[in-house]
């Protein structure tokens, strides 16, 4: 295959790893209308308030569990205006499902982001140091696996009474130990390596190896388990706020209007099935392009 | 193997007393107490209601209290559900949970496997992309969306087969009869099967290249037997320790599900319990599903070890 080319013509400049994954990556169909998609979801989150008339929070008395215009089945009664229909107290289910789309794109972000500093500072240092620090470090990884960690998300939610950045950190702080694992085994054989013996003769200290020479080489992993651990994320938000600990009203996430969907389903069935279509169909494109990411970096599955 | 159980089993304790401690402190950190109601109950009787459960000792003194008739096997009183030890409630509760859990993981691993080993014999053809493709969807679509649309599908409108009707529960326990289990179970198995269909197929596609099933091959093994004597053992070994990570799933999949179906198990007195700062419940029921999942995954190691001969427990 081509990735082989550069080996079959030294007179060639010589491609670096990451343009041969990037090619894969750029073959692989289902990742790219994935990346498409997703694009696609967050543009419309970002520009919500621009695209519809209605705000998230607008009540409408007069169109109450109303279906769009467009509703094939038979409903109490239809609301022309409201593309995806209407709440029970006549709020537009589509600013909604967007405003929603802000709250869980954004919750699965930060708290991967928080997953991932500590994750690989923490991952880096116990593999770099080694020795006794490393089996101390990874013993306390060990333990904190075997928590029941939905527990102590839903304790913390309690005791911050519903905190919205603290559920950012509270679930960050919880998927952060497989990140240390990977990025441990890395660098635990990253550190054998000729540059790293280098740098610590030219009198580097090991802070500065770990941030400056370790961490930039274990990206491909840690990328491929990032874009795996935004859905879950994803999903374990709308879990809380499904069971009433999360995002409060008036603002709202997938899982709220899930709930609130799932309530009203026989009467409103519209209510269920866009937020949870939306849902969906992020989670399916995060799997798709982490998969993708695996295959591409790690081709020698396929 | 007889002293590495031992050393696990010991380690287990300081795991629980981690878990343990933060449970306490964190619990106790939440704004609010049991005794808060609508209306103010008069200080006295608050004062009696608090020196009757310990709650106007010193904190770390109600800790001590805590663990040392914890470390005996008692776990207070509920505070909410008065009349009711929190070791009752979990005993009503953990039968439930437990008959809910052991069916999925059950349904889970039948059908996931056999899809997973049905898709890495039809490897890249259409009967491999579609079982993956629907395990995709097992594994985005939530269980609190698959909860209501089962039940509207086979609850409410009912399902005809043969000329006779069907229409299951769509709640409630009913003692554990089986038209009350059909619903939530395989909203909890749903994605299991797709998990370990995945596992399965990948680890069973890799399997199959291996030398000792060609040489099985070459010896004119029947394809089934190769399959399910040669292949399955070694191609079992990533479910094995996925089983561990896969039961605490279920585990958090039975809090939504109890909720959903209204079944009298302890995930939803868990979540009542935190909700209602009841915090003796809380603390049970975290100390129950703490050593329910050291066990398990105990239990996964223990079966890995004696399925892969290259593992040798120390």
């Amino acid at each position: 295959m081509s990735q082989n080319l550069s080996a079959a013509l030294p007179e060639l400049k010589g491609r670096s790893q990451w343009v041969d994954a990037r090619a894969r990556l750029l073959r692989n169909r289902a990742a790219m209308a994935s990346i498409v998609i997703l694009g696609i979801i967050v543009f419309l989150a970002m520009f919500a308030p621009l695209l519809s008339p209605y705000a998230y929070d607008e009540v409408n008395y007069d169109v109450i569990s109303c279906a769009p215009g467009w509703w094939p089945f038979e409903a109490m009664c239809t609301a022309p205006g409201n593309i995806f229909g209407t709440d029970a107290i006549g709020r537009d289910i589509f600013v909604r499902v967007l405003y929603g789309a802000r709250v869980s794109l954004a919750v699965g972000l930060v708290a991967t982001i928080v997953s991932l500093v500590i994750g690989v500072l923490y991952g880096a240092t116990a593999g770099y140091l080694g020795g006794r620090i490393d089996d101390l470090m990874m013993r306390v990884v060990d333990v904190l696996y075997s928590l029941p960690f939905i527990f102590f998300v839903i304790i913390l939610m309690v005791v911050f009474d519903r905190n919205f950045i603290l559920l950012f950190v509270a679930i960050g702080a919880v998927e952060w130990l497989t990140m240390a694992r990977i990025v441990r085994g890395q660098t635990l054989s990253i550190k054998q390596k000729e540059f790293i013996e280098a740098a610590r003769a030219a009198g580097v200290g090991p802070f500065g190896i770990i941030t400056r020479h370790v961490i930039p080489n274990v990206v491909g992993p840690v990328v491929v388990y990032v874009t795996l651990t935004v859905p879950t994320v994803i999903l374990m938000e709308s879990f809380l706020s499904f069971l009433g600990l999360g995002i409060q009203e008036p603002l709202t996430s997938w899982g709220v209007l899930i709930s609130d969907g799932a309530d009203q389903m026989e009467t409103a069935p519209w209510m269920l099935l866009f937020p949870a279509l939306f849902m969906a169909v992020t989670l399916f494109c995060f799997n798709f392009i982490g998969d993708g990411l695996r295959d591409a970096m790690d081709p020698k599955d396929r | 193997m007889t002293g590495y159980a031992i050393r696990r089993l010991l380690g287990a304790i300081p795991t629980l007393f981690v878990i343990i401690t933060l449970a306490f402190f964190m619990m106790r950190a939440a704004p609010g107490g049991p005794f808060d109601m609508e209306r103010r109950l008069p200080p006295e009787i608050e004062a009696n209601l608090k020196a009757a459960y310990d709650l106007d000792k010193p904190l770390i003194q109600q800790y001590a209290i805590y663990l040392s008739k914890a470390v005996q096997g008692d776990f207070g009183p509920s505070f909410k559900n008065k009349d009711f030890t929190v070791a009752e409630l979990i005993g009503n509760g953990l039968p439930v949970s437990a008959k809910l859990g052991l069916w999925a993981m059950g349904l889970a691993l039948l059908i996931g496997i056999s899809l997973g080993i049905w898709a890495a014999l039809r490897q890249n053809h259409w009967q491999d992309y579609s079982v993956m493709t629907v395990a995709m969807l097992g594994i985005t679509i939530p269980t609190f969306v698959t909860a209501p649309l089962l039940t509207l599908a086979l609850g409410m409108y009912g399902i005809t087969l043969f000329g006779l009707e069907f229409t299951l529960p769509v709640g409630g326990w009913n003692g554990g009869a089986w038209r009350n289990m059909v619903l939530p179970v395989t909203v909890l198995a749903l994605p299991q099967i797709a998990i370990i269909a995945r596992l399965m197929r990948g680890a069973m596609v890799e399997v199959l290249r291996a030398n000792y099933i060609r040489t099985a091959r070459a010896k004119g093994l029947s394809a089934g037997r190769i399959v399910l004597t040669h292949a399955l053992r070694a191609a079992a070994l990533p479910l094995i320790s996925y089983l561990g990570p896969g039961l605490a799933a279920l585990l958090t999949g039975s809090l939504v599900v109890e909720q959903i179906f209204g079944l009298p198990g302890i995930g939803r007195y868990f979540v009542q319990g935190a909700l209602n700062r009841d915090y003796t419940l809380v603390m049970g029921v975290v100390i129950c599903y703490a050593s329910l999942i050291i066990v398990l995954n105990f239990l996964a190691d223990i079966a890995y070890a004696i399925l892969d001969p290259r593992v040798r427990l120390k």
